[in-house]
């Protein structure tokens, strides 16, 4: 009879261990993860035993594969874009408007058809053809931010380089010129939203605006470079100024190495010149 | 039959004077410009509510931009006779033009606590609320929700539908103005960022849970017996 007591007790200790180095496993993979304080809440440290079976139903839940959207971690410092872009502003831009963004898309999308889908195509079937699904928004949110934070870089600004700047010159008539409509795209944005540059499918560059959430992946174009406008993206650290944040926009912060790598890949896509079809 | 002609070139050129007189005498009328009103109260009299910063700037930068681009825009439109080009001055009258009337609404909404802020609506507005969605913290309840629900820039309102004589919560995108959606404007709380972001950051449920503090329904119950 003892001994028939200790063996169970035996076993919902071992399961115990192993939630417990389950979890600590994936504290160290993943930056943020609900799912993972989902597993082990306080109350399994209280009551091990007593919560072994929703321990169990829990990690059986966990086997199975579900794409559930992660705040993914920015490419440089909390403090790397000082003084353009506050350290206090990342915090609570990325740390909580996009958090939150993630956390909400989660919740809205647990357990439908979409939560297997990734961000790409979840924000082209949310756009569902401009009669958006309750779920766009924070899908295109996510998506739009995290285009945004590798826009820019530490050692970002100035002008562009090589065929890049060809390209610009080309479907602008000069880097200068591309700036000053990039800005008054920015300033004539009424009210929230994000300024584009992309490269349309016929090869041209174009400047966009976009309000709220929306991004120009739903037209097809293939976006090089993006600046928030919403008021949270720029209001702690220039106030009203927006002109003045996208002017410390182009001349400190925009990637330009990452607009020429998305171009590098974009060429794939792109068709640059006519076929060459053989006379019959 | 010549002389039929010259009368009926005489009346053209007639008219046509008296007609280049009036476009003359319109085109030096004096074009009527907006101001910034000023606010009945010191930018830190709603604190903590509202804090004083928030409050310069968004009535001396904010709400003075929407008046000047307004003026600009109704300049151009007035100088200009060409259609295309007053038509695509309207979304910078609607934007700057709402703006501007949104905010002036707004400024007096809102009243220091020791001039009635606060001090929930008496009379025929307390029974009209009390009957519309059974009391004042539900009616706030309602509107706190619509306006932490508005995704992007926008207001969140009270307003008076008077076809159907009734109470209604509304939420309008960026500049918009209520009329557009069929109401009077009584209340209107701004819930663009920039209203409140330097105090309650991300937090705009905080905002909206305090600005109750300063509301002015001795202005809002004006509105409502005026309309």
């Amino acid at each position: 009879m003892g001994l028939r007591v200790s063996g169970i007790a035996l076993r919902r200790v071992v399961v115990v261990v192993v939630v417990v180095r389950f979890q600590l496993w994936e504290n160290q993979a993943m930056a943020t993860s609900s799912l993972a304080g989902s597993v082990f809440s306080s109350n399994t440290l209280r009551n091990p035993i007593g919560n072994v079976a929703t321990m169990r139903k829990r990690l059986v839940r966990m086997r199975a594969p579900r794409a559930e959207f992660q705040l993914r971690p920015l490419p440089y410092e909390l403090d790397a874009l000082e003084p353009h872009m506050s350290k206090e502003t990342l915090e609570f831009h990325w740390g909580k408007h996009h958090k939150a963004y993630v956390d909400n898309l989660n919740k809205q999308v647990e357990g439908t058809e979409a939560e297997r889908q990734n961000l790409s195509e979840l924000v082209l079937s949310a756009y569902n053809d401009g009669n958006p699904k309750a779920y766009f928004n924070n899908a295109g949110q996510i998506w739009n931010h995290e285009f945004f934070w590798s826009s820019m870089s530490p050692s970002g600004g100035g002008e562009p380089q090589g065929e890049l700047l060809e390209l610009i010159s080309s479907n602008f008539v000069s880097y200068k010129e591309f700036a000053e409509q990039f800005k008054r795209a920015a300033g004539s944005q009424f009210g929230s939203g994000w300024v584009w540059l992309v490269l349309r499918k016929d090869g041209k560059l174009e400047i966009l605006k976009t309000p709220n959430a929306l991004t120009p992946i739903v037209w097809d174009h293939i976006p090089l470079l993006v600046v928030d406008v919403w008021e949270h993206a720029y209001y702690l650290d220039y106030h009203n100024q927006r002109p003045k944040y996208l002017s410390k926009f182009l001349d400190n912060l925009v990637s330009w190495q990452a607009v020429g790598e998305r171009l590098a890949q974009a060429k794939a896509f792109v068709n640059y010149g006519e076929p060459v079809t053989s006379e019959l | 039959m010549a002389a039929a002609l010259m009368q009926t070139g005489r009346r053209s050129l007639l008219t046509s004077t008296r007609l280049s007189a009036q476009r003359r005498a319109m085109a030096t009328a004096t074009l009527h410009t907006e101001s910034l009103p000023d606010l009945d109260y010191d930018y830190g009299a709603l604190e903590p509510a509202i804090s004083g910063e928030i409050m310069k700037l968004h009535h001396q930068k904010h709400h003075q931009t929407y008046v000047t681009n307004f003026n600009k825009a109704l300049e151009q439109m007035h100088s200009s006779n060409d259609p295309q080009t007053i038509v695509a001055l309207q979304s910078a009258i609607n934007f700057n033009g709402g703006g501007h009337v949104n905010h002036s609404i707004f400024w007096k909404n809102l009243a220091p606590i020791s001039e009635g802020g606060g001090a929930p609506p008496q009379g025929s507005l307390s029974k009209a609320i009390d009957a519309q969605f059974g009391d004042l913290d539900k009616l706030i309840a309602k509107m706190n929700a619509a306006g932490a629900g508005v995704q992007g820039s926008g207001w969140v309102w009270l307003g008076l539908n008077k076809d159907l004589k009734r109470l209604e919560v509304q939420t309008t995108m960026n500049q918009d103005a209520l009329s557009s959606k069929g109401l009077v404007p009584l209340l209107g709380i701004d819930v663009w960022e920039h209203a409140y972001y330097l105090q309650y950051k991300n937090v705009r449920p905080d905002y909206l849970k305090n600005i109750w503090k300063v509301v002015n329904w001795t202005d809002v119950a004006q509105r409502f017996e005026k309309a």
